[in-house]
């Protein structure tokens, strides 16, 4: 049998947080370009695309991440099209975080008083103009520090892809456990790991928003 | 197997499906209640007590919310035994589901606290009230109410959020799909349908907390009126 060290836990451990980052990244900009098309599918004049939008964001939003996960990668095999743990996590959690993002931009967007709109529009610019020069710039924001706010809950999301057997820091403390028998130390440095990742990320995003307030714009 | 659904393969497994929903329907019932009264008091500790109990609950509050679930039910059911401290895996699932919700609501309730004026404790301990019937009268339930709405949301997140209990072997609704699914090989099916039922579930948490919200905060409504 292999002896483990606390250092060779923590190397594993932290080569594994490679993967979570990885992860995290595929699904916030695979979320955030879904999220975009489907904003402006929301905001559409089209009464039967923001019905579609709405019911894609309560979907999400009303079932279990784990269950989108298992749907996805047990759903695809069972259609006859196996695809990998990573490519299943990767497809889930990018759908997840878009129909949150567009939950969050769409409230966003809509916070931009409308009589800029009437206003702009009086001024003779045409939808693209109003949107360009003056709902996306204020939108946008105050867009920021939400969208920092939900980067967490996105990171925090891929542990999940742990248990379709997907080796990021989760999978990985859950296999050194097995190894090792020493729980404590494992899950607390696993847990250590995620706050360094996400901690800055939310401090930065309450410092967004406090930023926001002071400028007299929430 | 082809890409045909075979909905009938799960009616032998209706007590399963029963059993997994009872589970999930009480862990929820029993940890809203425990973590909103648990987020009562940390909420009130983090403005009114002492200066190391403040610094101590705020970083609960931090860890709690910048840690995945997972990781914290791994940690109570699988570390906390490491010190002597055995748990049974149904213990382990309230505890976790408890200070999850707690943490996350706290911070959503010092939200509303601040937003009360100190004038108003003033003027309701000039009315005679003790300290502790001002605080309850003119703070705590006007914040309450005020941030009703993201409690609400908080409580659905957590529930969506106990699928992961299955984990540690607590038979919830995620333990008996894949329960079934490792008998009848119909885990599309199985996962389709319980997904539907989370999605029931949230929907008529949100309906219940709403009429309860309309009862217990009338009078405030009327106020804003």
């Amino acid at each position: 049998m292999i002896e483990f060290t606390f250092w060779d836990i923590l190397r594993n451990l932290l080569l594994a947080t490679r993967w979570t980052i990885v992860l995290s990244l595929i699904a916030f900009i695979g979320g955030a370009t879904v999220g975009l098309v489907l904003t402006f599918m929301r905001l559409s004049s089209s009464r039967w695309l923001q019905r579609l939008t709405a019911l894609y964001v309560d979907l999400f939003q009303g079932t279990p991440l784990l269950m989108q996960l298992f749907l996805i990668f047990f759903g695809a095999a069972a259609m006859g099209y196996p695809i990998s743990a990573w490519l299943a996590a990767s497809i889930a959690l990018t759908l997840f975080t878009s129909a949150f993002l567009c939950d969050i931009w769409r409230g966003c967007l809509e916070a931009v008083a409308k009589g800029q709109w009437h206003a702009a529009r009086v001024l003779g610019m045409n939808y693209f103009q109003t949107m360009r020069h003056v709902i996306l710039p204020q939108a946008l924001r105050l867009s920021i520090p939400p969208t920092v706010g939900f980067s967490v809950q996105v990171i925090k999301g891929t542990a999940l892809a742990s248990i379709i057997g997907f080796v990021e820091l989760t999978k990985a403390g859950t296999m050194l456990n097995n190894a090792t028998f020493e729980p404590f130390t494992i899950f607390a440095l696993v847990a250590l790991l995620y706050f360094a990742l996400c901690y800055p990320l939310s401090c930065y995003a309450r410092y967004l928003e406090k930023k926001l307030y002071d400028a007299g714009l929430r | 197997m082809g890409p045909t659904l075979d909905f009938l393969t799960l009616l032998p497994y209706v007590s399963e499906l029963l059993q997994g929903l009872t589970t999930t329907v009480i862990l929820t019932v029993v940890t809203t209640f425990t973590g909103l009264a648990l987020a009562v008091a940390v909420a009130y500790l983090r403005v009114n007590g002492q200066p190391w109990l403040r610094w101590g609950l705020g970083g609960y509050v931090e860890v709690t919310r910048n840690t995945p679930f997972i990781v914290q039910l791994f940690f109570i059911f699988f570390g906390l035994p490491g010190l002597g401290i055995k748990i049974d895996a149904i213990t382990a699932a309230f505890i976790a589901m408890t200070l999850n919700l707690a943490a996350y609501s706290a911070e959503i309730l010092r939200a509303g606290i601040s937003a009360t004026a100190q004038g108003q404790l003033e003027a309701g301990r000039a009315l005679g009230m003790t300290t502790l019937q001002s605080y309850r009268h003119v703070v705590l339930v006007p914040a309450f109410a005020r941030v009703y709405p993201s409690l609400i949301s908080q409580a659905i997140i957590v529930m969506l959020g106990s699928a992961v209990v299955s984990q540690i072997s607590v038979f919830d609704l995620t333990y008996a799909a894949n329960f079934i699914q490792s008998r009848n090989f119909r885990s599309f099916e199985v996962y389709l349908l319980i997904t539907l039922v989370y999605l029931l579930l949230a929907f008529g948490m949100r309906r219940a907390f709403m009429l309860v919200g309309k009862r217990l905060f009338a009078y405030q409504q009327g106020e804003q009126r």
